[in-house]
């Protein structure tokens, strides 16, 4: 029989974050960081920051989010500059707005560093516990109960569980109750979520096997290495020096041996065999998927990738699977250079419970339940990065609706982390939601070079950003100013040196006395190479340069962009109610009614991104808000 | 700061004299650039809401394209508190249709329905009490101009419009496959591919506009019935017609082997012909359904082409016809006329007074360049009118070609000078938008299911 838990109440705080992955790091950082007695509670302190899947931070869209955390200061790219083995810009053949920074990072490492970091937070509390039970009074949220029985008491809770959610193992016909890389499962939580009323779904994700380095043949791989020249994630690490010996990675493919074995196993796929409910990313297949859709491929890539400095496994980015482990291992071995390869953890797919986060604000608090805030994996999003954008944004609004602050919202045209919250409160996601340059609406201007320009104003407002790193950023801005107007009133004459010069550069003769502003904007010259008919220059640092550079050369289209941003910018301002009762406002159609009271936008912005909301009822919303200021202010006047 | 609108503020084709409106800031900046003034050299100069006489030119090449008034208000004092310019032109289609453009090419972009009301509202020129009333005309002007909009784009221009929109959507999956996915194994689209992806689309939106041009987008023109007792000629001067104009649209699905619809342009003006059945009494179901329909057509139509046999005496159904087009704006044909007749114009004439009669023999194609003199008469003169949102939806469309063109253009000599991708990306998305506008397909997912269903990404 089982007994009665004795409960008993452990403490009071003003945030609780449950879970300490990657959102709940950010969140709880930021929030004791914002002056919030916080309490950070985790299933495993050893779990603390762990990456249970691919051993790298940024790549595409990604490592923009990185950025973005950083200008607002949040911890990640602080941590992985610590904790990174290799280092590659990605694209930097394809215009600034998408290069990329992405590394290697060393998984044990990075889990350390982090959870130093959150040891040494005065204001944060970091513990070991399963939280079973939200308390929620009156449509707010009190507290939580852990699987001992401990009652903490908190002003907000963000709950930021990941896949551990109901999370469930599949190798094959082989499946049990698992959170990620064996880890225990938080089953409880979930049956707490439906009695307050929150609908929840399944998704799943997926990774492939680790293998032992020594059983690798890497003389039959090409050889990938990391960038010469390191870049770091954090901007306050620009300009330093960094003493890492780069590991590389290896590219490999698969053969027709290894499809004919997925094909003639395929039945025995939970994934196939319909065993499975979960959604799954469509951008990270398994490669049963990969084989069966692209049936005409005779083969595809995979990636050989360091777990850390200090273990021998190795990450086989590619070939995610949830075959059987005896299917697994006989197929990894028909991998070039994996003949004789030796498993260490089998590749898995893993299904959870996960909330739609169209019940969120764009602050991630819940629209109907006050504090109960939302981040990470379990509002359906996937990647480590994605985790660590809403971890901050959601601890920054709880810290700031417990001081009764205005909230804190990014929108599309200001970051990708905007983008990012926008599409999953507003449209809402079916698969994993992974960020991808290409959902961003004004690239042009929220590139990763210039994330501290667009944001670290913003987080030294919230407060998250020192006095001395807001004043050096302010100092960069001027810099990029002072030296874009000497460059436009810097000229040079059409002389025979000058003329040779622009010759060697493969640039067409001067006719007329042109600035050196006017020159960059030729796609041939680099603003470095200008240096020797440009006498007046100063030395600056690196950065500068490059976002002069950019600047100039994409002004054009910057603007055009901007210009964009300005229409944009006009419907988001056009601020809604969370009150409104959209079922009485006159010219409504039906569907827009009954999505607009579902999403609740904030702007009318927002709520002409809604599928079913129509340009006609847009004009009816910009009627009705005129309407209802017109008749606030004859109440005021009167 | 809102950006200027333009619209056609009287009914196409009634009026003998056209209204064209401008507002928004920059309003006076178009209107300078267009208009020639006889006595004052620029509106910025000219009287706060004074007529002034002048001509609308051509600001590429100085061509005058008619003899205006024009009026510039200065805001606030304005319909819609904003910057205003009223261009009074000649009534008809032709002239308000191309100043329309002019403005549209020189800075404005066409007014959405009902947004001159909407700005008035919002602007505080409208009072409170007004607010409802402004809600409904602007739901139902855009209800009613997307109705139009979707009902013009059936058949063989919303398919080229989409096939196009497909050509672009598939560059674009391909360029921000090569940019997020950089690690995968995709084919790296090359310069010289989306050089050639790029002239290729050029030239079909260059294709669409020409024929938009020629008023040959307009799908719906002015209904035009065909009527006439069996084997009098109808469906011969229907080919006629259609072999000296060429013919737009034919089968439309939906319309039964009893009646046809073709869509035809002469010299700009869009008809839409209807070849019905036989009217005639009929105890026939299946005919008589036919002929139901052709009635119902009649009741629908702008103008009848009636056919009569002068070789042969009138019956009971020619008498019917008569009584049908008695009061309706017809033309009466005397066909067969190459034959000996056994009755002539005097007759009809008694019958049907002041109705324009012709003599044709339409096998031997003779009377149907008077018919289509006659139908042109006509629409100038202003007797016939073609419903105005139909021509604006068209003008819609047109602008958003154009600025299709444009952006692909622009993305284009992006190309050819090497501009980074992420650039380049811009101009065909902003292309690839144009062309959704104008077929009604959301833009959004579109993007990423093509990446995820044209190439196998994924680690």
């Amino acid at each position: 029989m089982k007994k009665e838990i004795k409960k008993f109440l452990a403490g009071d705080y003003d945030v609780i974050v449950i879970g300490a992955g990657h959102a709940g790091c950010e969140a709880a950082l930021a929030s004791s960081r914002m002056g919030m007695k916080t309490l950070a509670l985790t299933m495993s302190l050893d779990a603390i920051a762990d990456m249970p899947c691919n051993p790298n931070i940024g790549g595409t869209g990604k490592g923009h989010l990185v950025r973005e955390i950083d200008a607002l200061g949040g911890e990640m790219a602080l941590n992985i500059d610590k904790a990174f083995i290799q280092s590659r810009m990605l694209n930097t053949s394809k215009g600034p707005a998408v290069h990329s920074l992405r590394v290697q990072a060393d998984k044990r490492k990075y889990h350390i560093e982090l959870k130093k970091v959150l040891e040494n937070e005065p204001n944060l509390t970091l513990q070991e516990g399963e939280v079973v039970e939200i308390l929620v009074k009156s449509n707010e949220a009190k507290g939580i109960v852990t699987r001992t029985g401990a009652i903490y008491n908190g002003k907000a809770i963000i709950l930021a569980t990941g896949t551990y959610l109901k999370g469930r193992i599949f190798k094959g016909e082989v499946n049990y109750s698992s959170g990620p890389g064996g880890l225990s499962p938080s089953n409880m939580l979930s049956e707490s979520l439906t009695r307050l009323g929150i609908k929840l779904r399944r998704f799943k994700t997926g990774t492939p096997a680790r293998v032992h380095g020594d059983t690798i043949d890497y003389s039959k791989m090409e050889v990938q290495p990391g960038d010469e020249e390191v870049v770091p994630f954090s901007f306050l690490n620009m300009g330093k020096n960094f003493d890492v010996e780069q590991q590389p990675c290896y590219l490999t493919y698969t053969t027709s041996e290894t499809h004919k074995i997925i094909k003639k196993n395929l039945h025995r796929s939970p994934m196939y065999s319909g065993e499975t409910e979960g959604v799954g990313p469509r951008y990270c297949p398994s490669i049963e998927d990969k084989v069966v859709r692209f049936a005409d491929r005779e083969e595809h890539q995979v990636f050989i990738e360091p777990e850390g400095l200090d273990t021998k496994e190795m990450y086989v980015q590619g070939v995610s699977s949830t075959l059987p482990e005896e299917v697994q291992i006989e197929m990894y071995k028909t991998i070039v250079g994996l003949e004789k390869v030796q498993f260490m953890r089998p590749a898995y797919g893993i299904e959870y419970d996960c909330i739609d986060p169209r019940i969120l604000k764009r602050t991630l608090e819940h629209k109907d339940i006050k504090n109960l805030f939302f981040a990470g994996q379990v509002n359906g999003s996937s990647g480590y990065e994605e985790a660590a954008a809403q971890g901050l944004i959601a601890g920054i609004n709880a810290a700031l609706n417990i001081k009764g602050k205005e909230p804190f919202v990014l929108d599309r045209s200001e970051a990708y982390i905007g983008v990012l919250i926008d599409d999953l409160v507003t449209k809402g996601t079916n698969e994993p939601y992974r960020m991808m340059t290409s959902r961003a609406e004004y690239r042009l201007t929220l590139r990763q070079d210039n994330a501290d320009l667009r944001l670290t104003k913003k987080g030294y407002d919230i407060g998250l950003v020192t006095r001395e790193r807001y004043k050096k950023t302010v100092e960069k801005k001027e810099q990029i100013e002072r030296e874009l107007s000497r460059l436009k009133s810097t000229r040079v004459t059409p002389t025979e040196d000058i003329n040779q010069f622009l010759k060697e550069l493969g640039s067409a003769p001067l006719k007329t006395a042109t600035s050196l502003y006017d020159l960059i904007k030729r796609p041939e010259i680099r603003y470095d190479e200008l240096k020797d008919i440009d006498k007046d220059r100063k030395e600056l640092p690196r950065e500068i340069g490059l976002q002069v550079e950019t600047q100039i050369k994409y002004e054009g289209y910057i603007k055009k962009q901007m210009a964009q941003i300005e229409q944009f910018k006009k419907l988001e301002e056009k601020r809604l109610s969370e009150n409104e009762d959209y079922d009485n406002i006159k010219g409504l159609s039906n569907e827009a009614k009954q999505k607009l009271n579902q999403i609740k936008p904030d702007s009318v912005g927002q709520a002409s991104r809604i599928s079913g909301v129509s340009p006609a009822d847009i004009n009816v919303l910009l009627i009705y808000l005129e309407q209802k200021r017109r008749r606030e202010k004859n109440l005021s006047d009167d | 700061m809102a950006d200027s609108i333009a619209a056609i503020s009287t009914s196409i084709g009634e009026a003998g004299i056209g209204i064209v409106r401008i507002s928004g800031e920059n309003s006076i900046d178009i209107g300078d650039l267009l208009f020639r003034g006889k006595s004052v050299k620029s509106l910025k100069e000219s009287e706060n809401r004074k007529l002034t006489y002048g001509h609308i030119i051509d600001p590429k090449d100085g061509e005058v394209i008619d003899e205006v008034l024009i009026v510039f208000m200065r805001k606030p004092h304005t319909y819609t508190r904003e910057n205003m310019v009223e261009i009074y032109c000649h009534g008809g289609i032709i002239s308000v249709k191309r100043i329309l453009e002019l403005i549209l090419d020189n800075g404005a972009r066409l007014a959405e329905p009902g947004e001159f009301t909407k700005r008035a509202f919002l602007n505080g020129r409208l009072d409170l009490s007004q607010a409802e009333a402004v809600i409904d005309i602007i739901r139902a002007k855009t209800d009613e101009s997307f109705k139009v909009s979707l009902s013009q784009l059936e058949g063989s221009i919303s398919n080229e419009v989409r096939r196009i929109r497909e050509d672009i959507l598939k560059m674009i999956a391909h360029i921000e496959a090569s940019i997020d996915f950089p690690d995968e194994d995709i084919e790296q689209i090359t310069y010289n591919e989306l050089e050639k992806d790029s002239k290729a689309i050029l030239r079909d939106i260059k294709r669409l506009l020409d024929t938009a041009d020629r008023g040959r987008i307009l799908r719906d023109g002015l209904n035009t019935v065909i009527l006439g007792k069996p084997n009098v000629g109808k469906s011969s001067l229907l080919n006629a017609i259609l072999r000296e104009n060429r013919a737009i649209v034919t089968d439309i699905p939906g319309t039964t082997r009893d009646i046809i619809e073709e869509y035809v342009n002469i010299d700009g003006i869009p008809l839409k012909i209807i070849d019905t059945a036989g009217i005639r009494d009929t105890e026939d179901l299946v005919e008589k359904m036919g002929v139901d329909r052709a009635k119902d057509k009649v009741e629908k139509a702008d103008l009848i082409i009636a056919v009569f046999d002068v070789s042969q005496d009138l019956t009971e159904d020619d008498h019917s016809i008569i009584d049908i087009i008695r009061g309706r704006r017809s033309i009466v044909l005397l066909n067969k006329s190459d034959l000996p007749r056994k009755w002539d114009k005097g007759y009809l004439n008694k019958l049907l007074p002041d109705y324009r009669m012709i003599n044709t023999s339409v096998i031997e194609g003779v009377g149907i360049y008077e018919l289509e003199q006659e139908i042109k008469n006509m629409f100038y003169a202003g007797d016939l009118e073609v419903e105005s949102n139909v021509i604006i939806t068209n003008m819609r469309h047109r602008d958003q070609l154009n600025k299709a063109y444009k952006n692909m253009k622009s993305g284009l000599e992006a190309i050819l000078s090497n501009v980074p991708l992420d650039c380049i990306e811009v101009d065909i998305r902003n292309c690839w938008e144009n062309l959704s506008a104008i077929s009604g397909d959301a833009v959004g997912e579109d993007i990423l299911d093509r990446i995820f269903s044209e190439f196998c990404i994924g680690k």
